[in-house]
């Protein structure tokens, strides 16, 4: 078991998001068990963890989705959960869902520019369609094409630009591999790579562990809706249970 | 027979176009939120009766009392949607059908006690002239009612397609959950969208009311005519409503010339089934943004 330590003063005050000892879920059906983390911004955190252990859940509550039956949810300090979604989003927490679910029926150019709907992130419009184009020169290509008739990963550099439009502070990813080639999973992370070297905290939510790990500084392992496991990536790559309940070493 | 013919064709063509107003209403209604709104007819005769009242106690042309009727009803359609539609949004369908089937007996015995079953007529006396053209008569008050009612119709689908916030509607309508995740306010646009139904509707009610019968239950046969035009123009799509509706409106009245009028809603429910048996997803496609 690896387990963190509080840290020290100076790291703490940097802290983004935290989550503590949440538990939520669907109905009399819960699903997170006291679950807690958190993420120093300009940090890259992985959550693992098999089908049906509770990633999405925990994405999603965080969003606002779900209301947490306990436990809380501070974004630098301001309380989240008690938030409706379009607050959250406006306080820079941008979620690109399980399944991308952009807007099949617009075209490439409006879903970015949806993804900018809130005023503060309206401003900034075209400075952030110039980024991300600039980290998907694919999509200036078909920025006039209808999202619906893009492959599965230009709809997935979609939904991500579409999250980079409203400007995050921190962007959380569920399952961006999901149905992708191997080698679109690569490029994909390693744009991943770029947009937290760009400045945005990043919680990655993955069930392709090994590639999640080598991107991510720390990770948790999350089953059955509860953290068993917490430590620098490395550490979790080196270790036995991760090894060999989630890499098949 | 010709220009039989050819008066049917100008009729036709001249209901298509309020019932596309009609049938727009609520497809974005349908499209965005899901609801079968069962309480649009009872809404479009509020619009008749708030122009009549207008004009029979203030006088005020109901041209005028346009903007009141959309602006009323849109109005009443937030109230409604906060109020009543909403609770039941998560509710299994027939939960939400039958709220709006309650909602509509509401407002037509309302009507009822109101404004009793008499049936009123309303005359605007500057367009009280039918012009003959080639033998065809063409009615003022009808082709306003076109004019007007396709205006707005185009309208609103400029709306839907140039703005943020139609966009954003139809963002809902397409894709629920990336809608929430880009920050979209969803109830706002659930209150939003179901208003500029029920003003749309409340605009044809109003456009209407000066050539026809008004009476509590005079929205029903609109009602029933917008649910083939939308089912024929595929759910939720706003440029096959429009076509569907003419289409409607064509078939309605050519039919006339050839067996009874009475009869002529017959035509309505054969079209209807044989959509429903041959093209149940609509003459345009699956349910297009």
């Amino acid at each position: 078991m690896i387990r963190k330590s509080s840290g020290p003063i100076w790291e703490r005050r940097r802290l983004l998001l935290e989550v503590h000892r949440v538990c939520a879920g669907y109905g009399d059906l819960q699903v997170l068990w006291e679950v807690s983390l958190h993420l120093q911004a300009g940090e890259i955190v992985a959550v693992i963890g098999a089908n049906g252990a509770g990633k999405t859940t925990l994405l999603r509550t965080i969003a606002g989705l779900l209301r947490p039956t306990a436990g809380h949810i501070a974004l630098a300090g301001t309380r989240l959960e008690r938030l409706p979604p379009h607050r959250i989003v406006q306080g820079g927490v941008v979620r690109v869902p399980e399944g991308r679910k952009i807007f099949p029926r617009l075209t490439v150019l409006e879903n970015l520019e949806l993804g900018a709907y809130l005023p503060a992130a309206k401003r900034q419009r075209r400075q952030s369609l110039e980024w991300v184009f600039g980290l998907f020169p694919r999509l200036k290509e078909r920025r006039r094409q209808l999202a619906g008739t893009l492959s599965g990963g230009e709809q997935q550099m979609l939904a991500i630009g579409r999250a980079l439009m409203a400007r995050p502070r921190l962007l959380m990813l569920d399952e961006p591999s999901l149905g992708l080639a191997p080698l679109l999973v690569q490029e994909i992370f390693a744009i991943i790579r770029d947009i937290n070297r760009d400045g945005v905290t990043i919680l990655l939510v993955e069930q392709h562990v090994f590639h999640a790990l080598r991107l991510a500084h720390r990770g948790y392992v999350l089953e059955n809706g509860r953290i068993v496991l917490e430590g620098k990536a490395e550490a979790l790559l080196a270790n036995e249970h991760v090894k060999t309940a989630y890499l098949g070493l | 027979m010709g220009t039989l013919l050819l008066q049917a064709i100008l009729s036709g063509l001249l209901n298509g176009g309020v019932y596309a107003l009609v049938s727009v209403g609520l497809t974005l209604i349908f499209g965005v939120l899901g609801i079968i709104n069962f309480a649009h007819g009872a809404l479009m005769m509020l619009g008749m009766y708030v122009s009549y009242w207008l004009f029979v106690l203030y006088g005020v042309d109901p041209y005028v009392s346009l903007i009141a009727s959309a602006l009323g009803l849109f109005g009443l359609g937030v109230l409604l949607e906060r109020l009543l539609i909403t609770p039941v949004l998560e509710a299994p369908e027939h939960n939400q059908l039958l709220l709006t089937l309650g909602v509509a007996l509401v407002l037509e015995n309302l009507a009822l006690f109101l404004w009793s079953p008499d049936p009123r007529t309303l005359t605007v006396s500057y367009l009280d002239f039918a012009p003959m053209v080639g033998g065809v008569m063409l009615s003022p008050p009808r082709l306003i009612a076109f004019g007007v009612s396709v205006a707005l119709t185009v309208l609103l689908y400029a709306f839907l397609h140039r703005t943020d916030v139609g966009k954003a509607i139809r963002a809902v309508s397409q894709e629920r959950e990336g809608a929430l995740a880009v920050g979209i306010n969803i109830q706002r646009i659930y209150a939003l969208a179901f208003g500029i139904g029920c003003a749309c509707v409340g605009a044809a009610g109003t456009l209407v009311a000066p050539f026809y019968t008004i009476d509590p239950y005079v929205g029903g046969i609109f009602v029933i005519t917008a649910f083939v035009v939308v089912v024929l123009g595929g759910m939720g799509s706003y440029f096959g409503a429009l076509l569907a509706a003419l289409l409607v409106g064509l078939a309605e009245s050519v039919a006339a010339v050839f067996i009874p009028a009475a009869m002529k809603q017959i035509v309505i429910y054969v079209i209807f089934v044989l959509v429903l048996l041959l093209r149940p997803q609509g003459l345009f496609g699956p349910g297009r943004g």
